[in-house]
Protein backbone atom coordinates (compact mmCIF):
# COMPACT_ATOMS: atom_id res chain seq x y z
CA UNK A 1 0.00 0.00 0.00
CA UNK A 2 1.05 3.59 0.09
CA UNK A 3 1.18 6.27 2.66
CA UNK A 4 -0.46 9.62 2.85
CA UNK A 5 2.17 12.23 3.41
CA UNK A 6 4.60 11.06 6.05
CA UNK A 7 4.02 8.75 8.96
CA UNK A 8 1.23 6.25 9.24
CA UNK A 9 -0.52 4.84 6.25
CA UNK A 10 -4.09 4.53 5.27
CA UNK A 11 -4.29 0.87 4.52
CA UNK A 12 -7.24 0.86 2.20
CA UNK A 13 -9.55 3.28 0.51
CA UNK A 14 -11.99 0.82 -0.95
CA UNK A 15 -15.50 0.92 0.43
CA UNK A 16 -16.03 -0.93 3.70
CA UNK A 17 -12.57 -0.01 4.87
CA UNK A 18 -12.22 0.88 8.49
CA UNK A 19 -11.87 4.63 8.65
CA UNK A 20 -8.32 5.54 9.42
CA UNK A 21 -8.00 7.87 12.38
CA UNK A 22 -6.77 11.28 11.35
CA UNK A 23 -4.67 13.55 13.44
CA UNK A 24 -6.32 16.84 14.31
CA UNK A 25 -5.42 19.64 11.94
CA UNK A 26 -2.59 21.83 13.04
CA UNK A 27 -0.35 19.11 14.38
CA UNK A 28 1.43 19.15 11.05
CA UNK A 29 2.77 15.62 11.00
CA UNK A 30 0.93 14.45 7.91
CA UNK A 31 -1.13 11.25 7.72
CA UNK A 32 -4.23 13.25 7.17
CA UNK A 33 -6.76 12.01 4.75
CA UNK A 34 -9.73 13.96 5.94
CA UNK A 35 -12.46 13.70 3.35
CA UNK A 36 -12.78 11.82 0.08
CA UNK A 37 -15.33 12.41 -2.67
CA UNK A 38 -15.80 10.55 -5.94
CA UNK A 39 -18.03 12.10 -8.58
CA UNK A 40 -18.96 10.89 -12.03
CA UNK A 41 -19.40 13.13 -15.06
CA UNK A 42 -23.07 13.66 -14.31
CA UNK A 43 -22.34 15.20 -10.93
CA UNK A 44 -23.51 12.14 -9.01
CA UNK A 45 -21.52 11.61 -5.85
CA UNK A 46 -20.51 7.98 -6.13
CA UNK A 47 -18.66 7.85 -2.87
CA UNK A 48 -18.23 10.03 0.16
CA UNK A 49 -16.00 9.14 3.09
CA UNK A 50 -14.83 11.28 5.93
CA UNK A 51 -12.19 10.54 8.49
CA UNK A 52 -11.84 13.89 10.13
CA UNK A 53 -14.42 16.59 9.74
CA UNK A 54 -15.50 18.17 12.98
CA UNK A 55 -17.67 20.91 11.53
CA UNK A 56 -20.62 20.29 9.26
CA UNK A 57 -22.82 23.14 8.22
CA UNK A 58 -24.66 21.76 5.21
CA UNK A 59 -26.67 18.66 4.56
CA UNK A 60 -24.73 16.08 2.55
CA UNK A 61 -26.49 16.63 -0.81
CA UNK A 62 -25.95 20.39 -0.65
CA UNK A 63 -22.37 19.86 0.38
CA UNK A 64 -21.67 17.48 -2.50
CA UNK A 65 -23.37 19.70 -5.00
CA UNK A 66 -21.33 22.70 -3.87
CA UNK A 67 -18.13 20.71 -4.04
CA UNK A 68 -18.88 19.57 -7.57
CA UNK A 69 -19.86 23.09 -8.58
CA UNK A 70 -16.69 24.55 -7.12
CA UNK A 71 -14.50 22.17 -9.07
CA UNK A 72 -16.47 22.59 -12.24
CA UNK A 73 -16.15 26.37 -12.13
CA UNK A 74 -12.59 26.28 -10.94
CA UNK A 75 -11.53 24.13 -13.85
CA UNK A 76 -13.14 26.47 -16.31
CA UNK A 77 -11.59 29.45 -14.53
CA UNK A 78 -8.09 27.99 -14.33
CA UNK A 79 -8.22 27.28 -18.05
CA UNK A 80 -9.39 30.82 -18.68
CA UNK A 81 -6.55 32.54 -16.82
CA UNK A 82 -3.89 30.24 -18.25
CA UNK A 83 -1.25 32.70 -19.55
CA UNK A 84 0.50 30.15 -21.77
CA UNK A 85 -2.16 29.46 -24.37
CA UNK A 86 -3.87 31.79 -26.75
CA UNK A 87 -6.93 29.70 -27.53
CA UNK A 88 -9.50 29.94 -24.84
CA UNK A 89 -13.23 30.20 -24.90
CA UNK A 90 -15.16 32.77 -22.98
CA UNK A 91 -15.57 32.26 -19.29
CA UNK A 92 -18.64 30.17 -18.68
CA UNK A 93 -18.62 28.59 -22.12
CA UNK A 94 -18.31 24.84 -21.64
CA UNK A 95 -14.90 23.40 -22.44
CA UNK A 96 -14.52 20.71 -25.02
CA UNK A 97 -12.69 17.62 -23.90
CA UNK A 98 -8.96 18.06 -24.17
CA UNK A 99 -9.29 21.81 -24.09
CA UNK A 100 -7.58 23.91 -21.47
CA UNK A 101 -5.26 23.05 -18.63
CA UNK A 102 -6.33 21.30 -15.49
CA UNK A 103 -5.47 21.92 -11.88
CA UNK A 104 -4.60 19.24 -9.37
CA UNK A 105 -4.68 20.87 -5.98
CA UNK A 106 -5.29 24.00 -4.02
CA UNK A 107 -4.32 24.84 -0.51
CA UNK A 108 -5.66 27.04 2.24
CA UNK A 109 -4.09 27.62 5.62
CA UNK A 110 -6.20 24.82 7.12
CA UNK A 111 -6.54 22.16 4.44
CA UNK A 112 -5.39 21.07 1.01
CA UNK A 113 -7.75 19.87 -1.68
CA UNK A 114 -6.28 17.34 -4.09
CA UNK A 115 -8.10 16.76 -7.32
CA UNK A 116 -7.91 14.27 -10.16
CA UNK A 117 -10.21 14.22 -13.13
CA UNK A 118 -10.02 11.40 -15.64
CA UNK A 119 -10.85 12.13 -19.27
CA UNK A 120 -13.97 10.02 -18.77
CA UNK A 121 -15.17 12.56 -16.24
CA UNK A 122 -14.55 10.71 -12.99
CA UNK A 123 -13.55 13.27 -10.37
CA UNK A 124 -11.61 12.25 -7.29
CA UNK A 125 -11.27 14.73 -4.47
CA UNK A 126 -9.14 14.12 -1.44
CA UNK A 127 -8.93 16.67 1.32
CA UNK A 128 -5.83 16.47 3.42
CA UNK A 129 -3.76 18.42 5.87
CA UNK A 130 -2.22 21.49 4.18
CA UNK A 131 1.30 20.21 4.67
CA UNK A 132 0.86 16.97 2.76
CA UNK A 133 2.85 16.75 -0.44
CA UNK A 134 1.86 15.97 -3.98
CA UNK A 135 -1.02 13.49 -3.96
CA UNK A 136 -1.41 12.95 -7.69
CA UNK A 137 0.04 9.46 -7.53
CA UNK A 138 -2.19 8.65 -4.59
CA UNK A 139 -5.24 9.76 -6.51
CA UNK A 140 -4.15 7.72 -9.50
CA UNK A 141 -3.86 4.75 -7.22
CA UNK A 142 -7.37 5.37 -5.96
CA UNK A 143 -8.57 5.62 -9.55
CA UNK A 144 -6.99 2.22 -10.20
CA UNK A 145 -8.80 0.82 -7.18
CA UNK A 146 -12.03 2.30 -8.49
CA UNK A 147 -11.45 0.48 -11.78
CA UNK A 148 -10.59 -2.82 -10.14
CA UNK A 149 -13.32 -2.93 -7.54
CA UNK A 150 -16.12 -0.82 -8.96
CA UNK A 151 -15.98 -0.69 -12.75
CA UNK A 152 -15.06 -4.35 -13.03
CA UNK A 153 -17.78 -5.42 -10.64
CA UNK A 154 -20.55 -6.80 -12.82
CA UNK A 155 -23.15 -6.09 -10.15
CA UNK A 156 -22.35 -2.40 -10.11
CA UNK A 157 -24.70 -0.31 -12.23
CA UNK A 158 -22.78 2.65 -13.67
CA UNK A 159 -23.87 6.00 -12.31
CA UNK A 160 -25.15 4.76 -8.97
CA UNK A 161 -23.53 5.39 -5.59
CA UNK A 162 -20.96 2.79 -4.59
CA UNK A 163 -22.30 0.58 -1.85
CA UNK B 1 6.53 20.16 -10.18
CA UNK B 2 8.02 17.48 -12.45
CA UNK B 3 5.55 15.85 -14.80
CA UNK B 4 4.26 12.49 -13.72
CA UNK B 5 5.09 9.43 -15.78
CA UNK B 6 3.93 9.68 -19.36
CA UNK B 7 1.85 7.20 -21.34
CA UNK B 8 3.10 3.65 -21.31
CA UNK B 9 4.07 1.91 -24.52
CA UNK B 10 1.69 -0.62 -26.01
CA UNK B 11 3.91 -3.55 -25.10
CA UNK B 12 4.37 -2.43 -21.52
CA UNK B 13 0.65 -1.99 -21.25
CA UNK B 14 -0.07 -5.40 -22.69
CA UNK B 15 2.36 -6.89 -20.21
CA UNK B 16 0.72 -5.18 -17.27
CA UNK B 17 -2.82 -6.46 -17.69
CA UNK B 18 -4.26 -9.81 -16.81
CA UNK B 19 -4.51 -12.11 -19.77
CA UNK B 20 -6.46 -15.20 -20.66
CA UNK B 21 -5.58 -17.87 -23.13
CA UNK B 22 -6.24 -16.54 -26.64
CA UNK B 23 -8.04 -19.68 -27.78
CA UNK B 24 -10.27 -19.68 -24.75
CA UNK B 25 -11.14 -16.08 -25.51
CA UNK B 26 -11.83 -16.78 -29.19
CA UNK B 27 -13.95 -19.82 -28.45
CA UNK B 28 -15.92 -18.07 -25.71
CA UNK B 29 -16.71 -15.25 -28.05
CA UNK B 30 -17.70 -17.75 -30.71
CA UNK B 31 -20.00 -19.47 -28.26
CA UNK B 32 -21.66 -16.16 -27.39
CA UNK B 33 -22.31 -15.33 -31.03
CA UNK B 34 -23.59 -18.83 -31.65
CA UNK B 35 -25.95 -18.57 -28.70
CA UNK B 36 -27.21 -15.19 -29.85
CA UNK B 37 -27.93 -16.62 -33.29
CA UNK B 38 -29.95 -19.40 -31.71
CA UNK B 39 -31.83 -17.09 -29.37
CA UNK B 40 -32.56 -14.19 -31.67
CA UNK B 41 -32.77 -16.05 -34.98
CA UNK B 42 -32.47 -12.88 -37.09
CA UNK B 43 -28.94 -12.01 -38.19
CA UNK B 44 -29.77 -8.29 -38.03
CA UNK B 45 -30.88 -8.63 -34.43
CA UNK B 46 -27.64 -10.39 -33.56
CA UNK B 47 -25.65 -7.57 -35.12
CA UNK B 48 -27.58 -5.09 -33.02
CA UNK B 49 -27.17 -7.12 -29.87
CA UNK B 50 -23.41 -7.50 -30.40
CA UNK B 51 -23.11 -3.79 -30.91
CA UNK B 52 -25.06 -3.11 -27.73
CA UNK B 53 -22.91 -5.55 -25.77
CA UNK B 54 -19.83 -3.87 -27.11
CA UNK B 55 -21.17 -0.48 -26.14
CA UNK B 56 -21.78 -1.61 -22.57
CA UNK B 57 -18.29 -3.07 -22.43
CA UNK B 58 -16.80 0.11 -23.87
CA UNK B 59 -18.39 2.39 -21.31
CA UNK B 60 -16.66 0.50 -18.52
CA UNK B 61 -13.49 -0.47 -20.29
CA UNK B 62 -12.52 3.11 -20.97
CA UNK B 63 -11.85 3.71 -17.28
CA UNK B 64 -9.56 0.74 -17.08
CA UNK B 65 -7.73 1.94 -20.13
CA UNK B 66 -7.32 5.45 -18.75
CA UNK B 67 -6.25 4.24 -15.33
CA UNK B 68 -3.60 1.85 -16.61
CA UNK B 69 -2.23 3.63 -19.63
CA UNK B 70 -1.49 7.01 -18.02
CA UNK B 71 -2.86 8.68 -21.10
CA UNK B 72 -4.09 12.16 -20.37
CA UNK B 73 -6.50 14.14 -22.47
CA UNK B 74 -5.99 13.91 -26.19
CA UNK B 75 -5.82 17.19 -28.02
CA UNK B 76 -7.74 16.14 -31.10
CA UNK B 77 -9.45 13.22 -32.73
CA UNK B 78 -6.31 12.28 -34.65
CA UNK B 79 -4.41 11.74 -31.45
CA UNK B 80 -7.34 9.81 -30.02
CA UNK B 81 -7.39 7.50 -33.02
CA UNK B 82 -3.66 6.85 -32.72
CA UNK B 83 -3.97 6.07 -29.04
CA UNK B 84 -6.79 3.60 -29.69
CA UNK B 85 -4.91 1.89 -32.49
CA UNK B 86 -1.53 1.67 -30.79
CA UNK B 87 -2.46 1.34 -27.12
CA UNK B 88 -6.12 0.40 -26.90
CA UNK B 89 -6.07 -2.53 -29.28
CA UNK B 90 -2.75 -3.68 -27.92
CA UNK B 91 -3.90 -3.59 -24.33
CA UNK B 92 -7.13 -5.51 -24.79
CA UNK B 93 -6.57 -7.66 -27.87
CA UNK B 94 -2.81 -7.92 -28.10
CA UNK B 95 -2.70 -6.62 -31.67
CA UNK B 96 -2.21 -3.17 -33.09
CA UNK B 97 -4.26 -1.50 -35.76
CA UNK B 98 -3.20 0.96 -38.43
CA UNK B 99 -5.00 4.24 -38.83
CA UNK B 100 -5.52 5.27 -42.44
CA UNK B 101 -7.84 6.99 -44.88
CA UNK B 102 -8.35 10.25 -43.04
CA UNK B 103 -10.86 12.52 -44.64
CA UNK B 104 -10.06 16.17 -45.26
CA UNK B 105 -11.69 17.49 -42.08
CA UNK B 106 -9.96 14.95 -39.85
CA UNK B 107 -13.24 13.64 -38.48
CA UNK B 108 -13.30 10.16 -39.91
CA UNK B 109 -10.68 7.50 -40.37
CA UNK B 110 -10.25 3.77 -40.74
CA UNK B 111 -8.75 1.27 -38.37
CA UNK B 112 -7.21 -1.60 -40.29
CA UNK B 113 -6.61 -4.84 -38.45
CA UNK B 114 -4.37 -7.35 -40.17
CA UNK B 115 -4.74 -9.80 -37.41
CA UNK B 116 -7.90 -10.31 -35.39
CA UNK B 117 -7.94 -12.74 -32.50
CA UNK B 118 -11.74 -12.89 -32.49
CA UNK B 119 -12.01 -14.76 -35.76
CA UNK B 120 -9.63 -17.69 -35.48
CA UNK B 121 -11.45 -20.91 -36.40
CA UNK B 122 -14.44 -18.97 -37.73
CA UNK B 123 -16.25 -19.50 -41.00
CA UNK B 124 -19.51 -17.84 -41.87
CA UNK B 125 -22.09 -20.32 -43.13
CA UNK B 126 -24.22 -19.30 -46.11
CA UNK B 127 -27.22 -18.59 -43.92
CA UNK B 128 -25.33 -15.97 -41.90
CA UNK B 129 -23.69 -13.92 -44.62
CA UNK B 130 -25.13 -10.71 -43.21
CA UNK B 131 -23.59 -11.30 -39.79
CA UNK B 132 -21.09 -8.69 -38.61
CA UNK B 133 -19.16 -11.16 -36.56
CA UNK B 134 -16.91 -8.58 -34.92
CA UNK B 135 -19.62 -6.04 -34.26
CA UNK B 136 -18.73 -6.14 -30.59
CA UNK B 137 -15.49 -4.31 -31.40
CA UNK B 138 -17.22 -1.42 -33.09
CA UNK B 139 -19.58 -1.22 -30.13
CA UNK B 140 -16.67 -1.08 -27.70
CA UNK B 141 -15.08 1.80 -29.60
CA UNK B 142 -18.36 3.69 -29.78
CA UNK B 143 -19.03 3.19 -26.06
CA UNK B 144 -15.53 4.08 -24.96
CA UNK B 145 -15.39 7.23 -27.05
CA UNK B 146 -18.78 8.34 -25.84
CA UNK B 147 -17.44 8.28 -22.29
CA UNK B 148 -14.74 10.73 -23.29
CA UNK B 149 -17.33 13.02 -24.86
CA UNK B 150 -17.04 11.99 -28.48
CA UNK B 151 -20.08 10.76 -30.33
CA UNK B 152 -19.04 8.46 -33.12
CA UNK B 153 -20.48 6.18 -35.75
CA UNK B 154 -18.57 2.99 -36.39
CA UNK B 155 -19.13 0.80 -39.42
CA UNK B 156 -17.33 -2.18 -40.90
CA UNK B 157 -15.93 -1.69 -44.36
CA UNK B 158 -13.86 -4.78 -44.96
CA UNK B 159 -14.20 -8.15 -43.32
CA UNK B 160 -11.91 -11.12 -43.89
CA UNK B 161 -14.79 -13.49 -43.16
CA UNK B 162 -16.38 -12.23 -46.35
CA UNK B 163 -13.26 -12.64 -48.41
CA UNK B 164 -11.62 -9.22 -47.99
CA UNK B 165 -7.91 -8.94 -47.31
CA UNK B 166 -8.13 -7.25 -43.90
CA UNK B 167 -10.52 -5.92 -41.32
CA UNK B 168 -11.36 -2.30 -41.74
CA UNK B 169 -13.52 -0.30 -39.41
CA UNK B 170 -14.63 3.20 -40.33
CA UNK B 171 -14.94 5.58 -37.38
CA UNK B 172 -16.70 8.87 -37.94
CA UNK B 173 -16.72 11.56 -35.30
CA UNK B 174 -20.15 13.14 -35.36
CA UNK B 175 -20.01 15.43 -32.36
CA UNK B 176 -17.80 16.46 -29.50
CA UNK B 177 -19.97 17.11 -26.52
CA UNK B 178 -18.75 19.86 -24.20
CA UNK B 179 -18.89 19.20 -20.52
CA UNK B 180 -22.00 20.70 -19.08
CA UNK B 181 -22.97 21.70 -15.62
CA UNK B 182 -25.27 18.88 -14.56
CA UNK B 183 -27.49 20.67 -12.05
CA UNK B 184 -30.26 23.11 -12.76
CA UNK B 185 -29.95 26.51 -11.14
CA UNK B 186 -33.06 26.26 -9.06
CA UNK B 187 -32.51 22.92 -7.37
Amino acid sequence: MFSFGGGSSLTSVVPDATPAPAAPPGTGTGANAQVLYVFNRGGVCLLYREWHRPLRTLDPTQDQKLMFGLLFSLRSFTAKIDPTTAEKGNLGVPLLPGQGCSFYSFKTNTYKLNFLESPSGIKLILITHPRTGDQRDTLKHIYNLYVEYVVKNPLYAPGTPIK
Amino acid sequence: MPPLTGPKSGDALFGSVERVNAELFTLTYGAIVRQLLTDLEEVEEVNKQLDQMGYNIGTRLVDEFLAKSNVSRCVDFKETADVIAKLGFKMFLGVTATVTNWDAEGTSCSFVLEDNPLVDFVELPDTCQGLQYCNVLSGVIRGALEMVSMKTEVTWVRDMLRGDDAYEMRVKLTKQVPEEYPYKDDD
